[in-house]
Formats: C-alpha cells, structure tokens, sequence
C-alpha cells in the first residue's frame, strides 16, 4: 500500500493517549485566549497569519460583493433616477456651504491667531472601499482595503457623507479592520448639538436582537440592517434637557475622534428607569450600508492617555511629592 | 454504498490531498461574508467532524486546532476560540468515529448534532467570560443547519472514494 494512503493502521497505540493531548491544545487554547483578549500579545501572530490568508478572505467575499453588484445592476432605472435626484440636490445643498467653507476656515484661523489660542491640528484623510463585513454573528466590523501602507494606523476614526461610523481598531499591511459604532464594545464621546450636553454612546450590538417580532428580525437580518436600539447614550441623567430627534456629535475629549462630527440621532428617550435615562440613538452614517468610506486622522497624535495604575501621563515627570496619593510607588 | 460499517461494499481509501482539499473549501466557506444571518451552517467544524470521524487516525486534534485559529483570525474573533472549541470537537468525533460508523447516515447526523453543540456552547461561553451576553437560541440554529447537511456532505465527500477499481470503459459511470 502506498504511504500517501490513509489506510494503514497501527497494531498497537503510539504515543502520547488523546486526553493528554486535549489538554495540552485546550492549555495552549486558554492561554492564546488570554494573552489575546487580556494583554493583546497575539497581534504579531495575527498581523502575519492575516497576511497569509487575505487572499482566501478577499476571494470568499468575492461572490457576495458580485451578488451585490448584480442586485445593483438590475435595479430598476427608477430607482437609480431617484437616486441621481437625491445627489444633484444634495450637492447643491452642500455646494452654497462649500463655497463659504474656505472663507470662514481662513477667517477661523486668523481669529485664532488673533486670540493666541493653539491652531486647530490639520486632518488627513484616505479613502477606502469596504471589502466585507466580518463574519461573526457578535461583533459588527467591517474590512476595509487599505492598511498599513495606506498610512492608516490604529484608532482613526471612519466615516462617511452622513456621519461617523466607527473606528479602526486593527491595521494589516494591505486591509484594516474597522469596529462600528454599534460594536458592543465600541463607545464614542458624544455631545449634543443643541446645547453641548456631553455624554458617551455605546453600541448596543443588538440592532437585531432588539425587536422583540422574531418575523421582522429574520427581515432585518436578511436586509442586513440596523434597527431601532443599535446605539444607546448612556449616564446621562434623568432629568437633563435631551429630547428625540436631537442630534449628537462627537466632542473630541478623546482626543481621537475629531470634534463635531456627526454621529446619531436621539430616538427615543425613557427617563422612568432610575438615575439616568435610557436613550437609545439613530446612527446618521450609513453604518453597515456604506461602500465607500473616509479615514480620517489627526496628522498629530494625541497625547499617550495617563497610566491607569499611577495616575500620571507618561511624558510628563511628576516630582515624587506630587504623585497621587492611591498610586503604586 | 459504504456510508457506515454494516455495508458490505468497500470503499477506496481516502485521498490525503482531498482531505486537505475539503478542509480548505470548507475554510473558504467559512470565510464568505454571509452577513449576520442565524443560520449559516459551522462549515470548518462540519467537515472536520465529518474527517475526525472517517479517518480518526489521521484527522484529529491539531487538525482541529490550526483550522480554529485560521477561522479565528478570517473572522476577527478573540485567537482560541474557535481553536477551543474545534479541538474540543475533534477529540469527542475521533473518541466516537468507531461507534457512529456503524450507523445509518441520519443516526449519524443526530451523533453529529451534540458535538457541534458542545463546539458552539464552548465559543459562547469564552464569550461570556469575555463579558458578553449568553447568546440567543438561534446562535445555536447553524449547528442544527450543519447537521441537517450530514447527509449530503457524505455523498459529497466519499464520491472519490466510490470510484471502481479497475475502470470500465463500456460502463456509462
């Protein structure tokens, strides 16, 4: 029988028994689960094998974008009508702003100037395409197809004509990963336009799991959309002045997210619940519908955020008298 | 047809590169970006399983591993998850392989459907552990649409091994 062949059996066992050896993967699992999710050490591993297998990935998303294009290409010339409608008015719109932009952003700068406060950090920015949404029923991100040498890095934010949609949170040498505001582990700071109550929105993940008519969810899902409750302001108190269809834009505290770029829309506020109310948001972006998106990034980095256990900024060399009292010397 | 040990008929054995071929395509599947849908089938843990029973010998634990991690890293979940749980899955299949061979294919797939659920409960619950809510049932709706695929999958994935010996040329097939 030829060796390539599986067929040839042991007489006897060899080697190390199967329980030994599920243990010794489920150790390896648990600790590669670990140092993943608590210390971030498996991102060296993870940027080399992304490398290796992008071709697969990009190939496997291939027949989905192909179904999208045919749906696209035999929509109905009504509807693209209506679209090109929609655009030429909205250009128009944005056209009278555009024009008095330039003006008002060189008037802003001498003004600065004039009060000798710090110029506003120029912003970069790249387009990209969106290759694919990642496969995974629990977490809402999309790939772009720009990375590394792009110049994109991590933490940019990423948004589109209507507003902010999330921000990158892994960068590939060829594609980057971008977690979407209604990510549940993705909040952004967040300040009302109407009058700069600030507060921070979480995703909810759950865009789907929020209706409570298991027919319109199994719609949703196929239409692969948000519905109401993917994003949710949360500590705010129960009696603060917010009211539905206020609009919210991102504060810049950060110091990742450029200031006062749209991000959603109150829906529904339920101050009945406690100490703060629940307010659920209506993303103004197309998140999870865009195809084209804006990375968008300060040209100057943020300052590094202070040391959780000491309490101090890195940079910054604090005489030993001046530390806080409850950091570990 | 050989599907199970109380057939008569012998099959040709498995080709190793076919095999390794299947793994593949069912990775690739696993990679297509069907969206958010309850249903899709676990195809990775599927065609493992399906192997990991067939060929215990040959297709076991590190098998199971290195998909899991290629499967974490196409779908950006935490590295292991999917690896725990595969491994998990692999070494139930392989302990299992010489008694679900001697059953009929659909008794098979009710064999089948545990261990794709034991596999799923062990993703969830690293998410869980990660801080995430428990998962809806229909999480749990794509282990029941993989074992419903038991059936075709074996046709599919013996069909080289039904191929004759000696090759006729006046048969049609």
């Amino acid at each position: 029988m030829p060796a390539s062949d599986f067929q040839t059996y042991p007489v006897f066992r060899r080697g190390v028994s199967a329980k030994v050896r599920l243990l010794i993967y489920a150790t390896i699992c648990v600790v590669m689960l670990v140092a993943d999710l608590r210390f971030r050490f498996m991102d060296f591993l993870r940027e080399h094998l992304h490398t290796a297998i992008s071709p697969m990935s990009t190939i496997a998303s291939e027949p989905v974008k192909l179904l999208g294009n045919a749906t696209e290409h035999f929509s109905n010339l009504a509807d693209l009508q209506d679209e090109n409608a929609k655009l030429r008015q909205h250009q128009l719109d944005g056209a009278e702003r555009l024009l008095r932009f330039d003006e008002l952003e060189q008037e802003n700068a001498s003004l600065r100037e004039l009060l000798g406060m710090r110029k506003k950090t120029p912003v970069k920015s790249i387009t990209a395409e969106v290759l694919y949404n990642v496969p995974d029923s629990s977490s809402r991100k999309i790939i772009l197809d720009h990375g590394k040498k792009a110049g994109i890095t991590h933490g940019l934010a990423v948004v589109d004509a209507g507003g902010l949609l999330g921000q990158v949170t892994r960068v590939y040498p060829n594609q980057s990963e971008v977690t979407l505001i209604t990510d549940r582990n993705q909040a952004v700071p967040v300040q009302l336009m109407r009058n700069g109550l600030r507060g921070v929105m979480f995703g909810t993940g759950q865009g789907l799991r929020a209706l409570n008519d298991v027919s319109k969810r199994w719609q949703q899902a196929i239409q692969s959309d948000i519905g109401p409750g993917s994003l949710e302001l949360r500590f705010v108190l129960a009696n603060a002045d917010i009211q539905p269809n206020d609009r919210l834009v991102t504060s810049g505290l950060d110091g990742v997210f450029l200031p006062g770029l749209p991000v959603a829309e109150i829906e529904s506020v339920d101050r009945e619940v406690g100490a703060f109310a629940r307010i659920t948001c209506r993303p103004l972006g197309g998140v999870e519908k865009s195809l084209r998106v804006l990375v968008l990034g300060r040209t100057e980095l943020p300052p590094p955020p202070p040391n959780p256990e000491t309490g101090e900024p890195p940079p910054v060399v604090l005489p030993r008298a001046a530390r806080q009292p409850g950091g570990r010397d | 047809m050989q599907l199970s040990n109380r057939s008569n008929r012998l099959l040709r054995p498995a080709k190793p590169w076919f095999v390794y071929m299947s793994l593949f395509f069912a990775l690739l599947l696993d990679y297509v970006p069907f969206g958010h849908h309850p249903g899709t089938p676990n195809w990775a843990a599927l065609v493992l399983a399906f192997w990991c029973i067939r060929e215990p010998l040959y297709i076991g634990m590190g098998m199971g591993f290195f998909l899991g991690i290629l499967v974490d890293i196409g779908k950006s979940t935490a590295m292991g998850e999917h690896a725990l749980a595969f491994v998990v899955l692999a070494f139930i299949a392989n302990g299992l392989a010489r008694r679900i061979m001697w059953f009929p294919s659909l008794l098979q797939a009710l064999h089948v459907l545990p261990m794709l659920l034991v596999a799923q409960a062990l993703m969830a619950s690293v998410r869980v552990f990660v801080g995430e809510d428990f998962p809806e049932w229909e999480f749990f709706l794509s282990s029941l649409v993989s074992a419903a695929l038991w059936l075709p999958l074996t046709y599919l994935l013996l069909l080289p091994q039904f191929q004759p010996i000696d090759r006729d040329e006046n048969r049609p097939i």
